[in-house]
């Protein structure tokens, strides 16, 4: 009986949860697709957003993003293989920079924007730009990145690193030819997660990159990502609404488009030399 | 029960001359330990274990679990160097040269004397990869070589007809025993002249169990081979000289060293004897 209980009161969970999943996104498929041609993906917007398309704003989330992870991928792997293959595992400073990471990776994300307003646009007068605002990304997906992989290498068995040390080989080689490879999914993980966050981020970028949504003529210009384009148009613009989910249409396929991009360059990356059963 | 019994009785292994029995070969040493001590942090694990370990011979370590037989055996290869903490002191001198004292490039060493691992750790790439890699790693860079010498070490592992149809499938779909045969192929490929064997049928089954043993055999006489073994019969079987651990006061010490039908047939300490009849341990 109690088992029954459980089983109804669970399935609701997963019900609800799905359910109001499906809800969000079939609201804006069904909103946007209307909103949505090959013209709105390539046009400047006019009217504030409420007419033409987000051309710009596509170009500048794109730029931001690029700036974020080419920043972010090799430092937080860096730091990932540091931490479990090269620090020692029980020393004071490991301890702390787990500590320090996890709590980064929850702070929210106004935070890193004041602090990227401060350092990158102010101290180091890169302005409103979408380098400030790459930046500013890159130090926030740095922290849940940099855990994911870390986390990821250290669930690889001991008996590979003692199997590579044992018959003479470096430990750069072991780490590059069997390690990462096997802490692969780890990574496309780690990678999954921080592109979700740095495509989604709106409150780091109005103080960093800006909200000029003209095309950005180079990396030191202001530019306006697609959901700062989302926010202003739901909250600024009357009769924006359409635009809005249309954009917000373009965000969710572009996610998806991205995850499946990482994963399938770290599975090239990587995984080519993986032979499992 | 082991401190009443150690404290009235003679004193370890100490370094003599080998008598009784004959010699397998020319007991000329190979690899000559002395004094070594091995703690980690505080903790000590290993006092002043001296011994000779003989060229083309099989030594079998005995002795209960956790009395630093494996650490006295990943002292030879220096991986003592990857273990937090680990601290190792005395000599181990092998080629004129003191492998605790005298700078060496380890990744060298550990071509020159490879090991064996308790359970079967076969990289996650394909068979023939596994053996390819650490070749390749050793800077063999021409590729008929590397299929000479790969196609010679499965062979001499007895698993060439296993594996040739499936050289490019995954090394661990293999059984446990065709795994671990693979592990020593992969050590072999490299041309050691010392294999270092840690327990390396206690995972297997017995007829796999077997099948290695016999492959253990055969490498008698071309290899040295040093094995930590906790199976009383497959020491004797396989081995010429045994040594065997006990832990006395907390630290593990070798205290008894010889032929190993004669350190069977006429121990040489009452531990020794009491070990191998079952009496304790």
């Amino acid at each position: 009986m109690a088992d029954r209980v459980l089983g109804w009161l669970v399935s609701a969970c997963a019900l609800l949860v799905v359910s109001s999943l499906v809800w969000v996104l079939a609201d804006v498929v069904i909103e946007g697709v209307a909103h949505i041609s090959w013209q709105f993906l390539f046009t400047a917007p006019e009217d504030a957003g409420r007419a033409g398309g987000i051309g710009p704003i596509l170009v500048s989330t794109l730029w931001i993003l690029l700036i974020a992870l080419a920043v972010a991928v090799p430092l937080g792997l860096g730091v990932a293989i540091w931490l479990s293959e090269f620090a020692h595992r029980h020393g004071h400073f490991v301890g702390s920079a787990q500590i320090t990471l996890d709590i980064l990776a929850g702070v929210p994300s106004i935070v890193y924007g004041l602090f990227g307003n401060a350092f990158f646009s102010v101290y180091l007068g890169l302005g409103f730009s979408l380098l400030s605002g790459g930046l500013t990304l890159a130090c926030m997906i740095l922290p849940v990145f940099v855990r994911t992989c870390e986390t990821g290498l250290r669930a690889v068995s001991d008996d590979w690193r003692s199997g590579a040390l044992a018959l003479g080989m470096s430990r750069s080689s072991a780490i590059w030819h069997i390690l990462l490879p096997v802490a692969s999914p780890a990574i496309v993980a780690g990678l999954i997660l921080g592109i979700g966050r740095a495509t989604a981020e709106t409150a780091a970028l109005l103080f960093t990159s800006g909200y000029v949504d003209r095309m950005p003529g180079s990396l030191l210009d202001s530019g306006r990502a697609l959901a700062v384009h989302i926010y202003d148009l739901s909250m600024n613009v009357t009769g924006g609404d359409g635009a809005a989910y249309a954009s917000a249409l373009v965000l969710v396929l572009l996610i998806m488009m991205l995850n499946t991009l990482a994963q399938s360059l770290v599975d090239s990356w990587f995984k080519r030399s993986l032979v499992l059963p | 029960m082991s401190k009443n019994a150690s404290r009235h009785i003679m004193p370890p292994y100490t370094l003599r001359d080998i008598e009784q029995g004959t010699p397998c070969c020319v007991p000329e040493p190979v690899l000559q330990v002395r004094n070594l001590d091995v703690s980690y942090g505080e903790k000590t694990v290993l006092a002043q274990v001296s011994l000779d370990i003989y060229k083309g011979c099989i030594t079998a370590l005995i002795g209960p679990s956790g009395c630093g037989k494996t650490t006295f055996l990943s002292t030879l290869n220096r991986l003592t160097d990857h273990q937090e903490r680990a601290h190792v002191s005395g000599q181990i001198l092998f080629d004129g040269q003191d492998l605790l004292g005298d700078p060496i490039d380890t990744l060298k060493l550990r071509r020159r004397i490879g090991m064996i691992f308790q359970k079967p750790n076969p990289f996650p790439l394909s068979i023939w990869r596994n053996l390819e890699l650490p070749l390749k790693e050793h800077g063999v860079r021409d590729r008929d070589v590397r299929r000479r010498k790969i196609e010679q070490a499965f062979r001499d592992v007895g698993l060439w007809d296993e594996v040739s149809g499936r050289l490019h499938t995954s090394a661990l779909a293999l059984s446990g025993g065709q795994q671990q045969r693979l592990c020593i192929a992969r050590a072999l490929v490299l041309e050691p002249e010392i294999l270092l064997m840690d327990e390396p049928c206690s995972a297997l089954d017995p007829i796999s169990s077997a099948v290695v043993e016999e492959l253990i055999l055969r490498l008698q006489g071309r290899y040295t081979v040093v094995i930590v073994t906790h199976n009383l019969a497959q020491a004797r079987r396989v081995a010429n000289y045994a040594g065997f651990f006990w832990m006395t006061e907390r630290v593990g010490k070798l205290i008894e060293f010889g032929q190993c039908q004669a350190l069977f047939d006429r121990p040489g300490h009452a531990l020794t004897a009491a070990y191998i009849s079952g009496a304790k341990g």
